[in-house]
């Protein structure tokens, strides 16, 4: 895949799809792509996040460890982001991320990914508002839980 | 060391400075001859008058009378040169030996000064003291009694020569000598001083020099250039005008002497001619004095100079002798006395009343008194800055106490020999020196006290030329090629078991990695390294099957000659091979006269300049809107900031002209960026499988092509031949780790361990690690690599007992409690004292001496201590809430 069709693909995912073609162009020069087997593992729960990945291409299981092992959370596919709530928090990783086929990737710095955000607000909004449809997916879930586990 | 520049020059020179003086007496008579001669010349040989007749039985006439005395005259001249030649060599030696040895002996004395004094002294004035103070005593020295002697001599010889002559001539010649002798000195008095003051202020200059140097950080992080510079500029100030001063008043005296001198033939013209007139001096004679009055000046001159040379000296002397004569300094037999037997420390340590006073009086160790018995480990905790540090370094006989004593297994410290101390403790401190030397050599000088063998041309007519003239000077002749490695300290009994001993040294300071790491990244001479090759390429065989049976083999592009590296860069590709010296460094490749050879025959140039095009529309695309100084573009861009405008420009030129169109140093400009691209790493998808083809092609090309001149400025790859010029990694790698592919670095570095491990290795690159050059003062490594460097210099030895001064202090919490481990195990049965820079570590430890200022407040076991609830537990409790 060339330099020319990642950026394609990125004017695809909503997130990018107001940015210039030149700075998608950007993004995609400065970040590494990466090719993952299925079930290698991106990171792990716990480590220190030093970058986040745009899912280029296949899919990818999002894995929180509890006592009862290894829980699917979420799952994720071509235009995904994931990793970058421990770059904007500077938490360790609080999910395990791996491959359930072949993969590919595109590898964005913790340095890259804020001057992204700060360079231009609209991704900012993207992330903000990905992160309260995540927050909103997880609120409801506790509603459902507690409403069972109540009723 | 001698209080005066005479005692020290007769002391070390005596029998040279009268050998000296006898040669310089049997030069004189020759001297008069030749001074006679001329008047016999004229007045006999050319005036006719009492012509022998004969000389020695053989008749001669006038003509043949006049060559022999010319030819005798000749001969004079030539012994009178060798006399004043072998006698300036004899006195250049005499010098430059007297010059060795007083810096010699200064360097000596500097390492026994006490510990102090270094505080109130700086590097930089002690440096140019023995470096540029001491440099014109030397030629001093040689001159100091001869030089007198001659001249003075000379001066007589010549007197005595004109008063035969005529006593009134005589008297004329040195009538105004004592005009000159009563007032040169008054004058020369004031530049004397002058002189001092010089020495001082320059010294002054340096020492604010080197601090300037030590606290550079400081002036950068506080904006104190300005403060800095002005500092210096008051001191040269100072300087210029003493200078200036010194130099106007000895070009008074100058002038002086100058002038005098010059009046003296006005007596000669008037009393001479009359003289001549009258018919009471021959003409002869008269000429004879003149020519004789022209000698004179000249060591009257140098007499002059002499004397302000001598004032000079005397000064520099002085005032370099009193630098270095501080109190307490070490005697040397306790630097340099060999132990009788082999002496052991294995026993108690005891203190009674110990007590070390700073340079006010006041106590910094008060009335220290412990037991410490063998194979203790303690601990000694404490606020940093109080007693601890001192009372460590008391320990190590580092410092000597002001009052009470100290012994180890009965015998007195502050009277042992360095011999002992230094070989049977072992001391790291804080901040432990690394020598600008390689890993190995700064480890070992923990066992190189002195010299166990002879150098290899010990027995060499150079190497014993080498000893007599370090011998004549006073100088050490311990040879620093000799093998001073003291094997049977470190305990081994060969060269292969002492590299074991490093390598097992290293892993128990935890460094073994870091060593491990700084030899793959060699670049070795396969020659130093026997065998070493040939195992290396079997080991990238090697490498290349575990690849295969791991399935991964996809993970290293190897270097292949028919084939193209995407993941390399083109210049890479293109001389397929590592470059040797500056000629084809990869980043100025594209200006050299045999690449552009290479790619005009190919007719790649057009593709380049069509491929640069191409890369300089990206990059001006992708980076335009950066600001200039953004970090990708010295991360990222093919171009740099200061350039992209001017390619902005090229690249509407190339729009309107076209490439053809372009001059040449427009195209040489595009045609210089594609050599940096990777495709696979950069995915601009310009380097095309038709464009690798040709890229092979111009391989081919430029080695058929490269000039005999050339051959030797790239080290070609061949698979089965090693890379002298490549390092060891790249050298079993023999490719390149994949871009792309998720953990292909770390998966490569897993099995190219294991394959190092595997062919065993391991040791090779370890020893190759050990000869990691330092850097200045160890700057090449970290802090916490110095001190474990440090650490297993100290152990390298097996010291009877290890003192230790917050010697882990660099390292990080994980590391540190495993160096510790493992040093408890590697002294396992002797005496351990360790100050420790956090209370927290003392628990491993089965003594523990509390510090309060400058006293022991605690003494025992952690439990006791922590039940107690005294200075130790709040010492703990303040760590833990300090986090």
């Amino acid at each position: 895949m060339s330099l020319n069709q990642e950026v394609e693909l990125l004017k695809n995912i909503p997130l990018f799809s107001r940015i210039a073609t030149s700075r998608l162009k950007l993004l995609a020069f400065t970040s590494e792509r990466l090719d993952w087997d299925a079930s290698q593992t991106l990171f792990r729960q716990g480590d220190d996040g030093d970058a986040a990945y745009i899912i280029m291409e296949g899919s990818a299981a999002v894995l929180i460890e509890t006592d009862a092992g290894e829980v699917e959370v979420a799952r994720l596919r071509r235009g995904d982001v994931v990793g970058e709530i421990a770059i904007l928090c500077d938490v360790p990783r609080t999910a395990t991320v791996r491959a359930t086929e072949a993969l590919t990737t595109l590898r964005v710095t913790k340095e890259t990914f804020f001057r992204l955000v700060t360079e231009f607000p609209e991704v900012a909004i993207e992330i903000m508002r990905e992160l309260a449809a995540r927050l909103e997916r997880t609120n409801a879930q506790l509603r459902e839980a507690l409403g069972t586990g109540g009723g | 060391m001698e209080r005066t520049l005479f005692g020290f020059i007769w002391r070390y020179s005596k029998r040279d400075q009268v050998l000296l003086l006898v040669m310089t007496g049997l030069s004189f008579p020759f001297l008069y001859v030749s001074l006679e001669l001329p008047k016999t010349i004229i007045n006999e040989a050319i005036g006719g008058e009492n012509l022998p007749g004969d000389l020695f039985g053989i008749p001669v006439d006038q003509i043949q009378y006049l060559f022999v005395l010319s030819g005798l005259f000749l001969a004079l001249v030539c012994v009178n040169g060798a006399f004043k030649y072998v006698i300036n060599v004899f006195r250049g030696q005499l010098g430059e030996r007297m010059l060795r040895r007083l810096r010699y002996l200064l360097y000596g004395r500097v390492l026994r000064f006490p510990l102090g004094r270094f505080r109130r002294t700086s590097q930089g004035e002690i440096i140019q003291m023995i470096t540029a103070e001491v440099e014109p005593l030397g030629g001093f020295v040689g001159d100091s009694i001869a030089l007198p002697a001659f001249q003075g001599g000379t001066l007589l010889t010549i007197l005595i020569f004109m008063f035969v002559q005529d006593w009134m001539l005589g008297l004329a010649a040195i009538s105004l000598y004592p005009i000159q002798a009563y007032m040169i000195p008054k004058l020369q008095r004031r530049v004397n001083e002058l002189g001092k003051e010089r020495v001082r202020t320059v010294r002054q200059l340096s020492e604010r020099i080197g601090e300037s140097i030590s606290g550079i950080e400081e002036i950068h992080a506080n904006d104190g250039a300005r403060w800095a510079l002005a500092n210096v500029a008051e001191r040269l100030g100072v300087i210029f005008g003493i200078r200036y001063e010194i130099y106007r008043r000895k070009f008074f005296i100058k002038f002086l002497n100058n002038f005098i001198a010059q009046l003296t033939p006005f007596l000669f013209y008037a009393i001479g001619g009359w003289l001549v007139i009258r018919g009471d001096l021959t003409f002869g004679a008269l000429v004879a004095v003149l020519a004789a009055y022209k000698d004179l000046s000249a060591p009257w001159k140098e007499l002059l100079g002499y004397y302000q040379r001598l004032a000079d000296a005397r000064i520099k002397y002085d005032q370099v002798v009193e630098q270095f004569d501080p109190a307490g300094t070490m005697p040397a037999e306790l630097q340099f006395a060999e132990p009788p037997d082999d002496v052991s420390l294995v026993g108690p340590l005891v203190g009674s009343n110990v007590t070390l006073l700073d340079e006010d009086g006041e106590a910094e160790v008060e009335s220290l008194t412990l037991t410490i018995e063998p194979g203790t480990k303690v601990a000694l905790v404490g606020p940093g800055g109080g007693g601890r540090d001192s009372a460590t370094m008391l320990l190590a006989r580092l410092l000597f106490p002001d009052r009470g004593g100290l012994s180890i297994a009965g015998a007195s410290l502050a009277e042992l020999p360095e011999s002992v101390t230094g070989r049977r403790i072992g001391y790291v401190g804080p901040a432990p020196h690394l020598f600008n030397a390689s890993l190995r050599a700064n480890i070992l000088l923990g066992a190189m006290h002195r010299p166990v063998g002879p150098a290899h041309d010990h027995d060499t007519p150079a190497g014993q030329r080498r000893r007599a003239a370090a011998a004549a000077s006073g100088n050490s002749t311990d040879e620093t090629t000799a093998d001073w490695v003291d094997m049977a300290a470190v305990g081994v009994g060969s060269d292969d078991e002492l590299e074991a001993r490093l390598a097992q040294l290293l892993g128990r300071v935890d460094l073994g990695e870091d060593v491990y790491g700084f030899g793959l990244r060699s670049v070795i001479d396969p020659d130093e390294w026997p065998g070493l090759a040939d195992r290396v390429v079997g080991a990238r065989r090697r490498l290349r099957e575990r690849l295969r049976e791991e399935g991964v083999a996809e993970l290293v592009e190897a270097f292949d000659e028919t084939a193209y590296n995407t993941n390399a860069s083109v210049a890479e590709n293109l001389l397929f091979g590592t470059p040797v010296g500056p000629a084809f460094a990869l980043d100025h490749i594209a200006q050299h006269p045999h690449v552009r050879h290479v790619l005009d025959k190919t007719g790649l140039v057009d593709d380049f300049a069509r491929i640069g095009r191409d890369v300089a529309v990206t990059m001006v695309e992708l980076f335009a809107d950066l600001p200039p100084d953004h970090e990708y573009f010295t991360q990222y861009s093919f171009i740099s900031a200061e350039d992209l405008p001017i390619y902005q420009v090229l690249l509407g030129r190339a729009e309107r002209l076209g490439l053809d169109g372009l001059d040449a140093e427009d195209r040489d400009r595009l045609v210089s960026l594609p050599f940096k691209l990777i495709p696979a790493r950069h995915r601009l998808g310009m380097i095309t499988p038709e464009i690798q083809d040709r890229i092979l092609q111009a391989r081919r090309v430029f080695t058929e092509d490269l000039p005999d001149g050339l051959r030797g400025a790239v080290a070609f790859f061949s698979s089965d031949r090693y890379n002298a010029a490549a390092t060891l990694q790249d050298n079993i790698l023999f490719g390149k780790v994949i871009h792309g592919r998720a953990d292909a670095q770390a998966e490569v570095g897993r099995l190219l361990a294991e394959v190092i491990d595997g062919e065993r290795l391991r040791d090779a690159v370890l020893g190759i690690g050990l000869g990691f050059e330092a850097g200045i003062a160890g700057a090449r490594l970290t802090a916490a690599q110095r001190q474990k460097t440090a650490l297993a210099r100290a152990l390298l030895r097996r010291p009877d007992i290890l003192i230790l001064n917050q010697a882990t202090a660099a390292l990080d919490p994980a590391s540190q409690a495993r160096v510790m481990t493992a040093v408890f195990a590697e002294v396992r049965h002797r005496t351990v004292v360790w100050s420790l820079h956090r209370s927290g570590l003392a628990p491993m430890f089965g003594r523990i001496l509390v510090f309060s200022g400058n006293r022991v407040v605690e003494d025992g076991e952690y439990e006791q201590l922590m039940a107690r609830g005294g200075v130790f537990a709040s010492l703990i409790e303040e760590e833990k809430a300090g986090g």
